[in-house]
């Protein structure tokens, strides 16, 4: 246990400081980028750019090798990544365009194909005289043992140069995925914009193949902004809690891993993730499940409410058990099966606000508030006292009329 | 193509077939119905499934593995269908936040257990083991009527060919529902179809083709068998039934060639080694599709003009 | 207001209506879209549902045939729950609903209308096929059969789906704005052949929103707006006096004065 809050609060080394560093600058890039991916309903589009990494790492290691060098250069290996993914992205954009295919065909097609010929080429090198230890298999789950020191410097410096990058085009992105059609209208290149989403999502997965690996580092973009996305309404509120989130995964999975053996970096950080997704998803207090089985009772019960009140004022026989147990429950209705003097006033009131309406649907010019109407909102939420008086003249002639 | 071809290739090619053809035929309907990526999400669970059934039995034998994986999809499956609607979220980020938490689990899982002096690993869920699924009892054509070398088939073969049978009954017997509920659901909502059994019933019968499939060909050929033959397919043609016939010829199709190219490939090119056949078959897919963009003759959305 | 008594009675609703619902609530989330809907249709007649946009229409077919689930209420086809009738009900949607992108033909979606009769296994034979093209000849679009239903024009799409409803042989007639985005050559050719289901005894009960030939083309009228604003013969119900109920401030007083008179 000490040591997880050695590790938490950078007194584990400088090598594990500089991981839980970079771990949380990725989670934060990953976080805040994946938002915009995740607000334009996008989301998997980033597991089709992981996958699409694994042959450029090949391809990389392979021209190294015949370059002369050894091939491992982690630099060189990013590179290789980010090329084929790029590839990988403009062939799914272009089936998308040009084909009937639907993007999850699409999305589906490029990440198993791509990772096909990745695994094609892992097992070219296998069988070079330099690649039996290449140990490029880390890329698919990522590693943190045996990192260098310089490869947690890339990590942690490209992270950052990503969070910055992504607080630079904040504001194009958070339009375009917020409303295309508005940010097209404004004079915003959406093409660009997008191209840039894309871009800091590449440089994301590029970064991350090293710590969490090309199919967990899909999870980082992915559900950090679900997970904001429960506590905001807001895009550009979305995108921030989702990095901050992301940044804490980060930080706190990469203190729990560096606290004892055989707790690998890629999946602690994922699962602290999940963590604060399934807490999110259970007590959001907008959008948990919680609140809205609390809401969905609460409103049952006031239609039924409601609708026994209208047939009591109209002397409609009630046939409902549901709405005969919450008129008696509240008093409103006897026993026997009459009506309380409470329940008289209670559906009077409602025979009243029913005759109101009809008049103010009839009289009133502004379908905005007349829109409201919708059984249950009373009628005093939308109209002032003088409003409702000024209708009660007219329901007063209509009837004698 | 004599006693060494039916040693060392022919069942490697037949399970590839067989494989093939179980994913292809229900990522037919996966695709009309915009759930391509459930293939993708059932592949990636297999692993925390095997891993869960290791822990559970202590032994990496095939039918608790089997079980594990196919629990495992079907977990997957009601976890994501529940992120969707309790939580509201559009079924690509409710997928992605199962399946990927899941995979996490199941890595995790496999550091914790000691599992170094068993064959159990990432890679072997992803790429199988195709190669080594051969028949070394056979010396000849003849050995297909010998009961002795019969009895000595790799079990993987019986059992992807059963599966792929299984795959194709079901899709001849419910063929009119789910045509009907994936083309217009409300229609078949209103003739009294179950629609989201049918819907359940084809996700699991794709759970049982990646399940069946993953342990002798690996994930890679599932997740490109569900997409790639149907995807190329739906552009030769209009008909849902001409539609479905090609995408068995396309599995078959990257089957064959893609273990040919893994195993001869590399000896014509002059190198010594042979590449992953599992590897080579998606890739074989990818080309296909490829080729099924560019010039099938129903490439084109509606409304959108030839060459447009 | 002095004798509220309430009584407990479980009179069931009218078996000679094709289609009657009691107390019809329905929400999307927190928001009622039908608010204790009563209503009857009559047999062999052509019957509207009419209102405002979001007055909830096709919410009322949808709840009517269980499509998507209510709040409360009753709801009865032939007086019996609509489980039980299913084969008695030809449902059109709106065309929204359907993936023209899919791989299926004129010919195939017309067969589809079978499949109540066919079941699962019986092999679709010439005489079913016959009975397709004479359905698809009905509403003029036999020559078309063996398109693409994507490559079809919105009113051809349109007439497709009534010749499925029409190969359904059902006894009642549900249909979504059939008339919604079709040319007038199309929404001829539907009224014809709506008028011709009347004639065979058949009821046909349409949501509809454009109030200009709602006295034209049908006999029966419920104007809806959440709530039941009237319901009746057209010739008695749809009046200024009930058109100002339901679309309130959305219709000028000239408008309705115009359409009510048509009415009339």
């Amino acid at each position: 246990m000490s040591g997880f809050w050695q590790a938490l609060f950078f007194q584990a080394g400088y090598n594990a400081t500089l991981v839980a560093v970079g771990a949380a600058l990725l989670g934060f890039a990953a976080g805040a980028g994946g938002s915009f991916l995740f607000l334009r309903k996008r989301a998997l589009v980033s597991d089709a750019v992981a996958h699409a990494t694994l042959p450029g790492v090949g391809l990389a290691f392979i021209v190294m090798v015949s370059l002369g060098g050894d091939g491992r250069s982690l630099v060189g290996l990013l590179a290789g990544s980010a090329l084929t993914a790029w590839v990988g992205l403009l062939a799914l954009e272009w089936m998308v365009r040009r084909t009937r295919l639907s993007e999850d065909a699409a999305i589906g097609a490029i990440l198993s194909v791509f990772f096909g010929v990745g695994v094609v080429l892992l097992t070219v090198i296998q069988g070079m005289s330099r690649g039996r230890q290449a140990g490029l298999e880390d890329f698919l789950l990522g590693s943190t043992a045996g990192m260098l020191r310089q490869d947690a410097l890339l990590i942690a410096g490209g992270g950052a140069l990503v969070v910055f990058t992504i607080w630079l085009l904040r504001r194009p992105m958070t339009l375009v995925s917020f409303d295309t059609a508005f940010a097209a209208a404004r004079g915003v290149d959406v093409r660009r914009v997008d191209l840039a989403m894309m871009g800091i999502v590449l440089a994301v997965t590029v970064i991350g193949l090293k710590l969490v690996g090309l199919i967990l580092i899909v999870a980082l973009l992915i559900i950090p902004p679900v997970t904001a996305r429960f506590w905001s309404d807001r895009a550009e509120h979305v995108v921030w809690i989702a990095g901050v989130l992301g940044a804490l995964a980060g930080w706190i999975g990469a203190a729990i891993s560096a606290s004892a053996p055989s707790l690998p970096t890629g999946p602690i950080i994922v699962l602290v993730a999940t963590g604060a997704f399934a807490v999110s998803l259970l007590f959001s207090p907008r959008r948990g499940v919680a609140a809205a089985v609390i809401a969905r009772n609460a409103f049952q019960e006031r239609v039924h409410r409601r609708q026994g009140l209208l047939a009591m004022a109209r002397r409609e026989p009630i046939h409902d058990r549901l709405t005969l147990k919450i008129l008696r429950s509240e008093g409103l209705l006897r026993p026997d099966g009459v009506a309380t003097e409470e329940g008289r006033a209670a559906a009077a009131k409602i025979a009243r606000d029913e005759r109101r309406w009809s008049v103010a649907r009839r009289l009133h010019k502004d379908t905005a508030l007349t829109g409201r109407y919708d059984g249950l909102t009373p009628i005093e939420d939308v109209f002032t006292a003088d409003e409702i008086a000024w209708i009660d003249t007219h329901v007063v002639t209509k009837g004698a009329a | 193509m004599g006693a060494e071809f039916v040693q060392f290739s022919l069942t490697p090619i037949l399970i590839g077939i067989f494989a093939s053809i179980a994913c292809a035929l229900p990522g037919n309907f996966l695709i009309l119905r915009r759930q391509a990526l459930i293939g993708d999400a059932i592949s990636h669970v297999v692993l925390p499934g095997i891993v869960v059934a290791f822990l559970v039995t202590g032994v990496v034998s095939t039918w608790p593995m089997l079980i594990g994986a196919a629990v495992a999809a079907l977990v997957a499956v009601a976890l994501i269908e529940a992120v969707r609607r309790l939580g509201r979220i559009e079924p690509g980020a409710a997928m992605g936040v199962v399946f990927t938490s899941l995979f996490a689990g199941g890595v995790l899982l496999l550091e914790q257990s000691d599992t170094s002096n068993v064959h159990l690993d990432v890679e072997h869920a992803l790429m199988g083991n195709l190669e080594q699924l051969i028949w070394l009892r056979a010396d000849g054509w003849g050995s297909l009527l010998d009961p002795v070398a019969l009895a000595d088939l790799p079990p993987e073969l019986p059992r992807m060919a059963v599966a792929a049978l299984i795959i194709a009954v079901l899709m001849l017997v419910f063929w009119r529902p789910l045509k009907l509920a994936s083309f217009d659901e409300g229609f078949a909502r209103a003739l009294g179809l179950p629609v989201r059994l049918i819907g359940l019933g084809l996700v699991t019968a794709a759970a049982v083709a990646a399940v069946a499939a993953f342990d002798a060909v690996g994930s890679i050929i599932v997740i490109a068998m569900f997409i790639c033959p149907p995807a190329a397919a739906r552009m030769m043609t209009n008909h849902l039934g001409v539609q479905v016939a090609w995408s068995v010829v396309f599995a078959i199709l990257s089957a064959v060639l893609g273990y040919v190219l893994a195993g001869y490939g590399p000896i014509w090119l002059g190198a010594s080694n042979s590449v992953s056949a599992a590897g080579m078959i998606a890739t074989v897919a990818g080309l296909i599709l490829g080729l099924a963009c560019l010039f099938g003759p129903a490439r084109h959305r509606v409304g959108v003009a030839a060459g447009g | 207001m002095a004798d509220l008594s309430v009584i407990e009675s479980q009179t069931p609703l009218d078996p000679a209506s094709p289609l009657a619902v009691r107390g019809l609530t329905v929400s999307y989330g927190e928001k009622p879209a039908l608010f204790s809907l009563d209503a009857s249709f009559p047999a062999g007649k052509m019957s509207a549902i009419v209102g405002p946009n979001g007055a909830g229409k096709s919410t009322f077919l949808k709840a009517a045939l269980g499509l998507i689930p209510k709040v409360s209420g009753e709801v009865s086809v032939f007086g019996r729950e609509v489980d039980r009738v299913r084969d008695r009900i030809a449902y059109l949607p709106q065309r929204a609903s359907v993936d023209w992108d899919f791989p299926t033909t004129a010919r195939d979606v017309v067969l589809m209308g079978l499949y109540g009769q066919v079941g699962l296994w019986r092999r679709i034979t010439g005489q079913h096929k016959a009975h397709a093209l004479a359905c698809l000849d009905r509403v003029g679009m036999a020559d078309f059969a063996d398109r693409q239903i994507g490559q079809l024009s919105g009113g051809q799409q349109q007439r497709v789906f009534l010749a499925r409803a029409l190969a359904q042989g059902a006894d009642l007639f549900l249909l979504d704005e059939p008339f919604a985005g079709v040319d007038a050559a199309t929404e001829a050719a539907i009224i014809d052949v709506l008028k011709s289901l009347q004639a065979e005894g058949r009821s046909v009960i349409a949501v509809h929103h454009d109030l200009s030939t709602v006295a034209e083309y049908f006999d029966h009228v419920l104007l809806v707006n959440l709530r039941r604003i009237a319901e009746g013969p057209v010739a008695t119900t749809f009046t200024a006096d009930t058109l100002a109920d339901a679309y309130g401030g959305r219709l000028g007083a000239v408008q309705i004065e115009a359409l009510a008179l048509q009415g009339a």
